[in-house]
């Protein structure tokens, strides 16, 4: 196509000059002028043609290289959110290590007096059965048996209070494996636009990646800094708003 | 009353069904997703379904609406525990039919306190 204009623009040229020999040495001197201007105007409109042409080129270089707007949306939110997500995910990950070392060592303390405590009643309780054990030792023992009970039930419901505690301080790795899956997400993308970024500069642009509908995902834990504004502040807000519905 | 968990995080699974053997409910089986989900539900004789929202394979929501659809499962009371909490998704699932809604991350009262909440309705609606 582009030859094709070329070989018409010097055949039109090559006519033209045949036509300005004949005039000239006919004398027909004001055929010559228009035509030598036909000449100008021929050249000016060739050159016009091909500067729109490259302009269109640029333009579509340019609006290739933006490769959709998703680079440049990734670029400008998704990195920085994602790095909010990673840094939400630390401070999760320390606030449940935080709460299991904590009631781990309130609940060793316990554990060791009551294995003490018992210990000691337990080689008692040998001397008894023994029958070494005098009648006022067997009083004091008495007493002891029935502080043990007391304190050591008591001790016994705190430790089981911290084990529970340890169980809830596991729920951070549903909700950070969550934010982390939706990095991974996002460094797939991020990887499989570089890729296409590569292969245009080589000049052989992939076709474009299935444009991503973020609409379709789900919004998944939310992070300080980045809730959605449509989102609840915590249980008493989903529950007054289930009221609305008669829950 | 048997009762089924469905969470694609074991982690999850684990520690809503040791809450539930604190509150006495001790017969739960467990499923990864929807796709697992369903068939038990459809063959078991569950009383009870707990379900999370986000989940490969079937999500949470699309398993509440094939219990509902189900002419055997119609009733059955489902609690989604998530932490999805986006107004909009809230209200869907309520209006799928959703009989109680945990955000995560939640406490052990919170768990009982819906439980509760869930029976307590079942039963008035049967006198």
């Amino acid at each position: 196509m582009e030859q094709n204009e070329a070989v018409d623009y010097q055949v039109a040229r090559l006519n033209l000059a045949r036509d300005l020999v004949s005039a000239l040495e006919q004398d027909r001197h004001d055929d010559a002028d228009i035509i030598l201007l036909n000449m100008a105007g021929l050249r000016e409109s060739y050159l016009f043609q091909e500067l729109g042409k490259l302009t269109r080129e640029l333009h579509e270089a340019l609006k290739n290289f933006m490769l959709d707007d998703r680079i440049a949306s990734m670029a400008v939110e998704d990195i920085p959110d994602a790095r909010v997500r990673l840094e939400r995910v630390i401070d999760m990950t320390d606030q449940s290590a935080t709460r299991t070392l904590n009631a781990v060592e309130a609940a060793l303390p316990l554990c060791a007096s009551l294995i003490e405590v018992s210990g000691v009643l337990a080689m008692e309780w040998n001397r008894f059965i023994k029958k070494e054990m005098k009648p006022e030792e067997f009083k004091e023992f008495g007493k002891r048996v029935g502080g043990y009970f007391s304190s050591g039930n008591n001790d016994i419901v705190s430790v089981e209070t911290h084990l529970k505690d340890i169980l809830m301080a596991q729920d951070f790795q549903d909700l950070t494996g969550q934010i982390i899956k939706k990095v991974i997400k996002l460094v797939d993308e991020v990887e499989k636009n570089l890729v296409n970024l590569i292969k245009l500069a080589g000049g052989k642009r992939a076709p474009t990646a299935a444009e991503k509908s973020k609409e379709d995902e789900l919004a998944g834990p939310q992070v300080p800094g980045l809730e959605s504004s449509t989102a609840v502040k915590g249980q008493d807000e989903v529950d007054a708003l289930l009221a609305s519905f008669g829950f | 009353m048997k009762i089924l968990i469905v969470d694609d995080f074991s982690t999850m699974r684990r520690i809503i069904k040791n809450l539930l053997r604190d509150l006495g409910y001790g017969n739960v089986d467990e499923a990864d997703d929807g796709n697992k989900a369903l068939p038990m539900l459809k063959a078991g004789a569950y009383e009870f379904l707990i379900t999370d929202w986000n989940m490969p394979g079937m999500t949470g929501i699309e398993l509440l609406k094939n219990v509902r659809a189900d002419p055997n499962l119609v009733t059955l009371p489902v609690l989604m525990v998530t932490a999805e909490q986006k107004r909009e998704q809230i209200v869907e699932a309520a209006e799928a039919g959703v009989n109680g809604y945990i955000v995560k991350p939640f406490t052990a009262t919170t768990l009982k306190e819906k439980i509760d909440k869930i029976f307590e309705r079942i039963n008035a609606t049967k006198i």
